[in-house]
C-alpha cells in the first residue's frame, strides 16, 4: 500500500496550490462573477501554459496524465481556490470523448483544448433526463447525406463559451435506450444551433441549446453509428470524480476558514470555539471529511478498472460526497453565525458549489439507488 | 384530551378560507407559491386588504385595531394563511414592537405609533444585533448620550431585515457603560430619515439583499422617543424576543411547503416513475411528514397553554429548533425534487418578471436561492445553539 503521490503530480499539486494562491483571490473572482462574465480567460491560459489540462490527458492523446489520480490532484485545488474556469466541460468532458472515440482528425482538436485556445462542452443533458444518462430524446435523422438534429440540450456546463459542442443524438431505439445514441462534434455557431447560457447558483456557467434543423455530415460523428453510450458513461465517470475531488478541496477550504472563525470570534468574552457544543460538531465535520477524502481516492483508484468495478466506486464516492457535502455547508454556515450567509464571504461560495455538486451528475438519492443495482448485479463479487 | 378543535375554531376557520380566497390577490399568492421576492408594494397591497378586514394585527386588543386573537385563532389564521399562498406578514412592527409598546410603552407612544404601523405609514425594522454583539447580544455598544431633551446616538447595527424599506427602527442601545452589560441598555424609536443615519445593503448567500448594516453618526434622537425608563431596555427586548419565537416555529409555513414537495413530488419524472415513488425520496419525504403531523400537536399543546394565559417560556425554544429543522429539512428536500433544475440562478425570474425564461419547470427556480435563504432560520431570533442551551438550563436545570 502507498497513500503518496507520485513524485510528478506531488509537483502538479504544489505548483497549482502556488499559483491559485497567488493568482485566484476570492475578491477578484466575486467581482468577476458580479460582472456576469463566465471565466477569466487569461487565468485559463496561464493554467494551459502551467501544462494543468495536458494532465488531464494521457501521453497517447497528446498531454502527460490521464489517469484518475491526475484528474483528482488538479480538481481538489480548483475546489479549494473556488476555480470556475471551464477545464470540467473543455477537458475532462469533451476533451475525453473526443480521446476516446476521434478520429485522428478530431483528436487534432485535443491540442487546442490543452492549450487553452479551445473550449468544448458537453451537450448531453435535456429536459426529462434528469440524471438518467440514457435518456436521450434529441434525434439524429439522416436527409440524403446529411444528418439533420433537432432537440434541446439542457444544463449545458460552459455551453455559452465553448466553440464547440459534443452533442449526444440519438440514431435509432427507444428514447431510454442504451444503443441507438450518438455523438456529434457541432460548431456553436452552426445554423440552427441556439444556446442561452446562464449563470448558476454557484457562479460557473451553464446553458440551454436548441438545435433546429441543424445540418452535420457523417465526418461530425465522433466514432460508430449509434454506439457512444460506454464512452458517455466513462466521461461522466471522470467528470464525477472532478466534482468529487472539487468538492472534497472545497470543504478542506470551509473546514480550514470555519476552524479560524471559531478561533478569533468571540462572543460572551470567550471566542466561541472554547463552547462545546460547536468543538464537538466541528470535530465530526473533520471526521466526515476525511471519510470524504478517503471515497476520493477509491474512486480515482478506480478510475481505470473494468466499467462495473468502476461505476460502483462512482456512485458509492458521490454518494458520500453529497452528504458530506451537505453537512460540511449546512455546518459551517451554522458556526459562522450571519457571516456565513454573506456573498462577500468566501465560506458562502464554497457552501454554493459544495450543494450545487450534489445536483450534477446525480444527487445523493440517484447514486444510492444506482449503488444498491450495481452491487445487487455484481452478486456481492466486487 | 379532545383532539378536534371547538365549533367556533371550526367556523372561524372557515371564515378565514373564505376571506383568503376572496381577497388575497393572485399576484402576490402566485410570487409567494412560486419563492419569487415581493415588492414592498405587494406587501403594502396585503397589509391593506388585512387592515381593512379588521385581521393585520392579529395579537393587539381591539381597541388599538387590532384583531385580538387568541393564540389557537392565531395559528389557524397562520396556516390558512400559509396554505393560500399568502405571504408572511413582517413582523417587525405587528408582532414585535407592538406588544413591547402595548406592555411598556406610554400612552402618547400608543396612540402616536401603533394607528401608523396598520396604516402602512411606518414601515419598522429591528436594530439589536451588532457585528461584536450577535449570540452575545447584550454586548451592544452603540451609544446613546443624553443631551438636553435629545440622545445622541453613535455606533452601527447590522443584519437589519428589510432595512432598506423601513423608515423607522428600534433599538437597543447604551446608555450606562458604568453598570454590567444587561443593566445600561436602552430601548430606543428612530426615525430613519434624521440626518446621521446611513443603511447599506448586504447581498446574502441566495443572491438577493434582504439585511443591511445601519450607521449612526451623531443622530439626534428625542427623549420622547425612549420606551420604558432608562438603561431597563433589556427587560423590553427579552419581553420581546419570546414574541419572536414563538412565531418563528412556523408550522402553516412546513404545512405549505410539505404540500408543495408532495405535488412536485408526484410530477417529477425520475427513472420512469414519479419521484414520490422512488424509495430513497419517499422515505425522506415520509419522515419530515411524520415530524410534522407530531410537530403541528407540539405546537398547539404549547399555544393552548398559552392562550390559557400560561406565557410561553422556555417551551418557545423547543418549538424554535424543531420547528425550524424541519422547515429547512422541507427546503432540501425541494431542492434534491429539482434535480438539475435546482442550478440555474435566475434573479430577474425570481424579482417577479413573467417573461423570463424559468430554464425549467417554475418550482425549480427558487428551489436553490430559498434552501440557502433558510439556512437563516436556525442563525437568527436566537441561533438553535442558544435555544438549546435555554431548554438545557430552564427545563432540564442543568
Ligand atoms: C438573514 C438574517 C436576518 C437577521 N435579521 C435581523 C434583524 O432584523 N435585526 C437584528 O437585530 N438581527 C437580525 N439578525 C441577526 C441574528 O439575530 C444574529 O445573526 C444571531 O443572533 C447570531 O449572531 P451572529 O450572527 O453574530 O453569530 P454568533 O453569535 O457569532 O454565533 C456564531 C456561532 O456560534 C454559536 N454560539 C454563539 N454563542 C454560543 C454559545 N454560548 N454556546 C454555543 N454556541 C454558541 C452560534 O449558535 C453560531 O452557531 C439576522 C440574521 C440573519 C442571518
Amino acid at each position: 500500500m502507498d497513500f503518496n503521490l507520485t513524485e510528478e503530480r506531488t509537483m502538479l499539486q504544489d505548483m497549482l496550490q502556488r499559483f491559485l494562491a497567488e493568482r485566484y483571490d476570492h475578491e477578484a473572482r466575486r467581482k468577476l462573477l458580479e460582472s456576469g462574465t463566465a471565466y477569466d480567460a487569461d487565468i485559463l491560459n496561464e493554467l494551459a501554459e502551467l501544462g494543468i489540462l495536458g494532465a488531464i490527458f494521457s501521453e497517447e492523446d497528446g498531454g502527460f496524465g490521464g489517469a484518475g489520480f491526475d484528474i483528482s490532484v488538479v480538481f481538489e485545488e480548483f475546489g479549494r481556490a473556488g476555480v470556475i474556469e471551464p477545464i470540467l466541460a473543455s477537458a475532462v468532458l469533451g476533451g475525453s470523448l473526443v480521446a476516446a472515440l476521434g478520429n485522428d482528425e478530431q483528436k487534432e482538436l485535443i491540442e487546442a483544448v490543452v492549450g487553452g485556445q479551445s473550449v468544448l462542452a458537453l451537450a448531453h443533458g435535456e429536459p426529462t433526463a434528469r440524471y438518467d444518462l440514457s435518456d436521450v430524446r434529441t434525434t439524429a435523422a439522416a436527409d440524403g447525406n446529411a444528418i439533420v438534429l433537432n432537440g434541446t440540450k439542457t444544463h449545458v456546463i460552459n455551453g455559452g463559451q465553448a466553440g464547440k459542442l459534443i452533442v449526444s443524438a440519438r440514431e435509432s431505439g427507444a428514447d431510454t435506450d442504451h444503443v441507438g445514441i450518438s455523438l456529434f462534434m457541432v460548431s456553436s455557431d452552426a445554423p440552427g444551433v441556439s444556446i442561452n447560457a446562464y449563470q448558476n447558483v454557484d457562479g460557473t456557467s451553464a446553458a440551454r441549446v436548441d438545435l433546429t434543423d441543424v445540418r452535420l455530415s457523417a465526418a461530425d460523428r465522433l466514432g460508430d453509428a449509434g454506439a457512444a453510450f460506454e464512452a458517455i458513461e466513462t466521461a461522466i465517470a471522470r467528470g464525477t470524480l472532478a466534482v468529487s475531488a472539487e468538492a472534497l478541496g472545497a470543504m478542506d477550504a470551509a473546514k480550514d476558514l470555519t476552524v479560524g472563525y471559531l478561533k478569533e470570534r468571540k462572543q460572551f468574552g470567550v471566542p466561541i470555539g472554547k463552547f462545546q457544543a460547536l468543538q464537538h460538531r466541528m470535530a465530526d465535520v473533520l471526521i466526515e471529511i476525511e471519510q470524504a477524502r478517503s471515497a476520493v481516492v477509491n474512486l480515482a483508484g478506480h478510475m481505470e478498472a473494468d466499467a462495473a468495478t468502476r461505476d460502483l466506486h462512482v456512485s458509492a464516492t458521490k454518494n458520500l460526497i453529497g452528504r458530506v457535502g451537505t453537512l460540511v455547508a449546512e455546518e459551517t454556515i451554522q458556526m459562522h453565525g450571519g457571516i456565513g450567509m454573506t456573498d462577500e464571504y468566501a465560506l458562502s461560495h464554497f457552501a454554493r458549489r459544495l450543494t450545487m455538486i450534489d445536483h450534477l451528475f446525480g444527487d445523493v438519492d440517484h447514486h444510492l439507488e444506482r449503488f444498491i443495482a450495481l452491487s445487487a448485479a455484481s452478486g456481492g463479487q466486487l | 384530551m379532545d383532539l378536534n378543535y371547538t365549533e367556533e375554531q371550526e367556523a372561524f376557520r372557515a371564515e378565514v378560507r373564505s376571506f383568503l380566497a376572496d381577497n388575497l390577490p393572485d399576484h402576490i399568492a402566485e410570487k409567494t407559491r412560486l419563492g419569487k421576492q415581493l415588492t414592498k408594494a405587494d406587501t403594502e397591497e396585503w397589509n391593506a386588504i388585512l387592515n381593512a378586514r379588521g385581521w393585520l394585527a392579529a395579537n393587539w386588543p381591539k381597541a388599538y385595531g387590532g384583531a385580538e386573537w387568541n393564540a389557537v385563532e392565531r395559528q389557524i389564521f397562520e396556516e390558512e394563511a400559509c396554505l393560500a399562498h399568502a405571504p408572511r406578514l413582517v413582523p417587525f412592527g405587528l408582532t414585535m414592537l407592538a406588544p413591547v409598546l402595548l406592555a411598556f410603552g406610554s400612552e402618547e407612544q400608543r396612540q402616536r405609533f401603533l394607528p401608523r404601523i396598520l396604516s402602512g405609514e411606518d414601515w419598522w425594522c429591528q436594530g439589536y444585533s451588532e457585528p461584536g454583539a450577535g449570540s452575545d447580544l447584550a454586548a451592544v455598544k452603540t451609544r446613546a448620550v443624553l443631551d438636553g431633551d435629545h440622545y445622541v446616538v453613535n455606533g452601527q447595527k447590522t443584519w437589519t431585515t428589510l432595512g432598506q424599506h423601513a423608515n423607522w427602527i428600534f433599538c437597543l442601545v447604551r446608555t450606562n457603560t458604568e453598570v454590567k452589560n444587561q443593566a445600561g441598555i436602552s430601548f430606543l424609536l428612530i426615525d430613519m430619515n434624521t440626518p446621521g443615519v446611513t443603511v447599506r445593503p448586504i447581498k446574502l448567500i441566495d443572491g438577493d439583499a434582504e439585511v443591511n448594516e445601519v450607521f449612526f453618526d451623531d443622530v439626534r434622537v428625542p427623549v420622547e422617543n425612549l420606551v420604558g425608563e432608562q438603561d431597563k431596555g433589556w427587560t423590553y427586548a427579552k419581553y420581546l424576543l419570546t414574541h419572536e419565537r414563538t412565531n418563528i416555529a412556523g408550522v402553516g409555513f412546513s404545512d405549505a411547503a410539505l404540500a408543495t414537495l408532495k405535488h412536485v413530488a408526484a410530477n417529477t419524472a425520475s427513472g420512469g416513475k414519479p419521484l414520490n415513488q422512488n424509495p430513497h425520496f419517499a422515505a425522506r419525504l415520509a419522515q419530515v411528514e411524520i415530524d410534522l403531523m407530531a410537530m403541528r400537536t407540539t405546537n398547539l399543546r404549547v399555544i393552548s397553554a398559552a392562550a390559557k394565559g400560561q406565557a410561553p417560556g422556555a417551551e418557545s425554544s423547543m418549538l424554535k429548533v424543531k420547528g425550524t429543522l424541519l422547515r429547512q429539512e422541507l427546503t432540501s428536500l425541494l431542492r434534491r425534487a429539482a434535480g438539475p433544475d435546482a442550478m440555474p440562478y435566475l434573479p430577474d425570474y425570481l424579482e417577479g418578471g413573467d417573461n423570463v425564461d424559468a430554464m425549467g419547470p417554475e418550482h425549480a427556480a427558487s428551489a436553490a436561492p430559498t434552501y440557502f435563504n433558510m439556512r437563516k432560520l436556525s442563525i437568527f431570533g436566537g441561533a438553535n445553539e442558544i435555544q438549546r442551551t435555554i431548554i438545557s438550563k430552564a427545563i432540564l436545570e442543568l
